[in-house]
């Protein structure tokens, strides 16, 4: 990351769905995918007459994600009904929380990106509110229609607002990788960006330094239509040149002209202007007077905090400390989620070697359950069945190649260690035999083991490939280290 | 068949229950009765919106193969009832009495709807009203005037002016009707019946289509107290479908309301007797202040200081939710939608003279397609006091304006409740008149907004606090018009002011005079 | 509280109305009057009064997150003033992402 000549400052506005088998406030499915219009009801169509009812699930995942984020929970919050007019939004208002959100404050620290410790982002605030509908231009023989699909509409949403606390557009992905994965591990949210299930939009502009030691700040722009995290990273940093350019070339300031909307083009990989949503200004905010407000007693907010379970940075710490593995190690496992961390962690126990068996959960589980796409709970080797495997491993008993013939027969048999070295006819040989053949061959092998003691130690390669002849079952590292302590015991 | 009198409905609905389980009439007779009275009457009276005829002799017909058959039925088992038409009524048109849903069939029944069915009520139709509800003569409604059974050439009173005056011309014993600053009680009180507006939350209010939430609540209209009793316990109780609706028991009203109450002391406000209403009125509420007193009531003076701030208070916060409440009708989803293609060409055409005469500003302004679609069908759905009140909370809602208007009138409102709280720690209820005047002539106010909400000045406050509060007749101005007072209590005390009512009208008969209109059985030039 | 008539096209933008020069007129004049009346608000004193937004004094109403039966899609489109097969037809939203 060379100097940059201005500092670069990020907020994130995320919305994420959640995990609720029905919708805010009507008992509709929040499949993702049902045919358009199949998941409606009077309720989230806004009819003349009806009512919500808020989902007391969504609720608490809400409290949840506060508690995760450290934020401050809200004893009293209420609903607000956001007033403006959109085809996909049925009611002509969103119900949503204006002044007492379920939860204000809080942070999420984040891997620093130069790789040192961590860097903490600020959380404004989160909030309960319901999602639009989804409108499709549909460009069908030639007339310029626009189709509405309300499915969607109704389904709880979480908007978490952050502090413009992102130093840099990469930092901005690796805040919502983070927050994903945190996410995730509540099972608050899938944050599947290609199914819609978390959008981002993000707020950045530029103090640029001036002669006198001040900075002066660019004017805000929102940055809509990214859809990955990597489009997110590729968005603002083209933003955040264009904003520079755009500086240098037009002097404006933060104030100096209306806050700018810009969307992410994909293909062309620009920002470009966008209109604004119309009247977006005057939302006419009051309380919503069909839904009662909420009251979260300490007993409850306790009962809530003990569901959230070990979270993403504390499993981190504790792998890295417990099985003294690296970061970047306790990284992979715990991304794959807690049934993964879960079987690390018995196989780290059960072989006794958590880097061993870090590396084994890296590369051959990892890889075997991507070749098949199967979940960790698919996986047909037990954790206890492959500590058995890397026990022997560790002992000894077998070379790293033959282990891996033997894991991928476990693999296809769903069987013991013991089991499938047996079905592959892989004979063990036991370390007294082991030592006998040394003991011969170092006998029969009196000019290898002058060479041996006159410094030449790949001699004793000579003294393997014969064992190997004579018992093709012989553990060549065993072999080898046997056959060089006979030698210097001889000397 | 015994004979019916000629007036089948002048009897309280309790007597045609009993009437009914012993054979003496059956409810096809009943429907057909009330057939034949809107038949006659509703060319000129014009209660109805739509009168579902066929379907109801049906339903009558099968509730009397199945009573016999002796099977247990609804409380209501074989009853004519007509409804509100912003009452939602599954495959049904629920128009509001507006052209913007002139079309609109729900899929659904209000909770009190399927209540109704459930207690085998006979639905006869769906009665007129001002228009979404927001009117107090029910002249707003885009389709029809409803006329007042008592004087043709007047107001039945609004909202619920058809629900109110179908019931005073005989033509069913029951209706159902919505309350949100008196459009239950106001039109009881000018058609000379009565009418009762629950404690907020007591009713359910899903399926009723929205004007302001807070202060929405159904209830029921009928010649008697009792009949008003039965309706209420058959509408009330818990909905999971309503968020504000209260989760208590339903006390059996129909049984309580004959209880005679232990000594109660009965408020008014001696201001509300002063200049602005009429001496008919004046005189109306101290003979029903005897007639209670005679009853052994206590008669206190109360005060309800902010009283004279509701008007103001009422109209700020149902205009705003209303305008809000309102929003969903954009031509879209359902309801009528303007020309799109003459709005298309009309917004070419004022696209092409704005490039014409250079107006790059106005250019750049002029409505999208959309935009002008949401415009143009409102402009063409919505009635003229429609859209008064959009713009009135719009506007109190919007930047700038929200503290000194919507925030203010949220603040007074507790007020004015606290102003209750006190009142009903000296006295059990407060009673008081419903009008300042009976009924006026049709189009005397209908160009005067202001006027017309000043009308509302006795009902408002009912509405604003979520309490309970029961419309009877207890008077004939000198012109010979029905003047209606109402008794207001605590949250939850319906069955207090029933059973005040009913003693009422145990000893006066105000509520069994019948319009002119049917008295003489003729029409009224 | 008098509404300069550039307030009253204003709200009516907000509200989704469009009103003839007539109705702007006279809505000028009945708006104007009804708020001059609601100033009379501002002789009571609230310092220190919470708002009453719900008459009713409960909290935490919830329904549990259970599905129910959406509506048919017919059902559900019956009332659409311009459909197709799936969906409601607006004209195109443009210039939006």
């Amino acid at each position: 990351m060379g100097e940059r000549p201005y500092k670069i400052v990020i907020g994130l506005e995320v919305h994420v769905q959640l995990l609720t088998e029905s919708k805010l406030f009507c008992g509709c499915s929040t499949k993702f995918g049902a045919p358009p219009n199949t998941q409606t009801c009077p309720v989230c169509i806004g009819m003349p007459g009806v009512l919500p009812v808020m989902n007391r699930k969504a609720f608490e995942l809400a409290v949840k994600t506060g508690l995760a984020l450290n934020g401050e929970i809200a004893r009293f919050s209420k609903w607000d009904r956001k007033n403006y007019y959109y085809p996909d939004l049925p009611k002509g208002y969103q119900i949503s929380q204006y002044d007492l959100p379920i939860c204000r404050g809080g942070y999420l620290d984040i891997p620093a990106e130069d790789g040192e410790g961590t860097r903490r982002i600020g959380i404004i605030r989160v909030h309960l509110e319901e999602d639009a509908g989804k409108s499709m231009h549909d460009e069908k023989a030639g007339r310029a229609d626009s189709r509405i699909d309300l499915n969607r509409a109704g389904t709880p949403l979480l908007e978490i607002v952050t502090k413009p606390d992102l130093r840099s557009p990469t930092e901005a992905k690796t805040f919502l990788t983070e927050l994903k994965l945190l996410l995730n591990y509540l099972e608050v949210s899938d944050c599947n960006m290609q199914e819609g299930s978390l959008r981002v939009d993000a707020n950045i502009n530029l103090h640029i330094p001036t002669d006198d030691g001040q900075y002066v700040a660019t004017p805000i722009v929102e940055v809509k239509n990214m859809n990955s995290f990597r489009a997110v990273e590729r968005a603002l940093t083209y933003e955040a040149q264009r904003q520079y350019e755009a500086f240098l070339e037009t002097g404006h300031k933060l104030g100096d002209v209306p806050k700018q909307t810009r969307g992410w083009d994909e293909d062309a990989q620009i920002t470009r202007p966008q209109r604004s949503k119309e009247e977006s200004s005057d939302y006419r905010y009051f309380p919503e007077p069909d839904l009662v407000p909420v009251t979260i007693t300490e007993e409850e907010l306790e009962r809530i905090r003990a569901t959230l379970g070990e979270l993403p940075a504390e499993i981190r710490r504790r792998l890295q400390t417990t099985y003294q593995i690296t970061a970047y190690d306790s990284d992979v496992i715990v991304n794959q989620g807690r049934a993964f961390v879960d079987y690390y962690c018995r196989l780290a126990q059960g072989c006794g070697d958590g880097k061993m068996a870090a590396n084994w959960v890296q590369q051959d589980v990892l890889r075997t359950l991507n070749e098949r796409q199967w979940t960790i709970a698919q996986f047909p080797v037990s954790a206890d069945n492959l500590a058995e495997l890397l026990r022997k491993v560790r002992g000894g008993e077998l070379d790293t190649a033959k282990a891996r013939m033997v894991f991928a027969e476990m693999v296809e048999q769903c069987c013991s260690a013991g089991e499938a070295i047996q079905r592959l006819g892989i004979v063990q040989v036991d370390e007294g035999e082991l030592r006998r053949l040394c003991e011969e061959l170092v006998a029969a092998n009196p000019r290898v083991v002058a060479e041996v003691k006159a410094g030449k130690d790949k001699a004793i390669g000579s003294l393997v490939g014969q064992a190997k002849k004579r018992n093709p079952n012989i553990n060549p590292a065993r072999v080898k280290e046997i056959c060089l302590e006979l030698i210097q015991r001889q000397s | 068949m015994t004979s019916l009198d000629r007036f089948p409905f002048d009897r309280c609905a309790s007597e045609l229950l009993v009437a009914l389980r012993v054979g003496h009439v059956t409810s096809e007779d009943l429907v057909q009765a009330a057939l034949a009275q809107i038949e006659k009457y509703d060319p000129h009276v014009g209660a109805f919106l739509a009168v579902r005829g066929e379907k109801a002799l049906d339903q009558a017909r099968e509730i009397d193969r199945r009573r016999a058959r002796g099977e247990k039925l609804g409380l209501l088992a074989g009853i004519p009832v007509a409804v509100k038409d912003n009452l939602c009524m599954e495959g049904e048109p629920t128009t509001c009495a507006s052209r913007m849903l002139a079309n609109f069939v729900p899929p659904y029944d209000a909770t009190v709807v399927a209540r109704l069915k459930a207690a085998d009520a006979v639905i006869i139709g769906k009665t007129n009203l001002d228009e979404f509800a927001m009117g107090g003569s029910t002249e707003t409604s885009a389709f029809q005037k409803t006329r007042n059974p008592w004087d043709l050439e007047r107001i039945p009173g609004g909202s619920s002016g058809g629900a109110a005056a179908c019931v005073a011309a005989r033509m069913v014993p029951l209706s159902v009707g919505s309350d949100t600053g008196g459009s239950i009680r106001q039109p009881a009180a000018l058609c000379g019946v009565t009418g009762l507006k629950p404690t907020y939350g007591r009713v359910s209010r899903y399926g009723l289509v929205a004007f302001a939430s807070s202060l929405d609540q159904i209830g029921p209209l009928a010649q008697s107290v009792e009949d008003c009793a039965l309706l209420l316990e058959v509408l009330a109780g818990h909905d999971p479908r309503d968020a504000t609706s209260i989760n208590r028991p339903v006390p059996p009203y129909r049984e309580l309301v004959f209880q005679r109450p232990d000594a109660i002391k009965i408020g008014y406000v001696p201001e509300m007797l002063s200049d602005g209403v009429s001496p008919d009125v004046v005189r109306t509420m101290e003979e029903t202040l005897n007639v209670f007193r005679s009853l052994g009531a206590e008669i206190r003076e109360v005060a309800l200081p902010h009283a004279r701030y509701a008007v103001a208070t009422y109209y700020i916060i149902a205009c705003s939710e209303a305008s809000s409440n309102l929003a969903r009708y954009d031509g879209v989803h359902y309801g009528y939608r303007t020309d799109e293609k003459a709005m298309l060409a009309e917004l070419a055409e004022e696209r092409r003279r704005l490039q014409q005469e250079g107006n790059l500003a106005a250019l750049d302004d002029l409505d999208t397609a959309l935009v002008r679609l949401y415009r143009k069908t409102r402009a063409e759905g919505f009635g003229a006091e429609v859209k008064r009140r959009i713009m009135l909370g719009t506007y109190a809602l919007s930047a700038g304006y929200y503290d000194a208007y919507y925030l203010k009138a949220l603040k007074v409102r507790r007020l004015i409740r606290q102003d209750y709280d006190q009142a009903f720690e000296r006295v059990d209820m407060i009673l008081g008149p419903v009008t300042p005047a009976p009924a006026f002539r049709i189009g005397e106010k209908i160009n005067d907004p202001l006027a017309m909400y000043l009308f509302d000045l006795f009902t408002v406050s009912a509405n604003l606090a979520g309490i309970p509060a029961l419309a009877f007749p207890a008077g004939l101005s000198t012109e010979g018009l029905p003047i209606g007072v109402q008794l207001q209590g605590p949250p939850l005390s319906e069955e207090r002011l029933l059973q005040m009512g009913y003693l009422f009208q145990q000893v006066t008969d105000w509520h069994r005079r019948r319009p002119p209109l049917i008295e003489n059985d003729r029409l009224l030039s | 509280m008098s509404l300069t008539r550039q307030e009253i096209e204003k709200v009516a933008l907000l509200a989704r109305l469009i009103l003839t020069p007539e109705e702007v007129e006279e809505m000028t004049g009945q708006l104007g009057r009804v708020l001059e009346y609601m100033a009379l608000l501002n002789e009571v004193d609230t310092e220190g009064v919470e708002p009453l937004a719900h008459a009713v004094e409960f909290a935490n109403v919830f329904r549990e997150d259970r599905v129910e039966k959406s509506l048919d899609r017919e059902i559900a489109l019956a009332n659409a003033p311009h459909r197709d097969d799936e969906c409601y037809l607006v004209p195109a939203v443009l210039g939006d992402v």
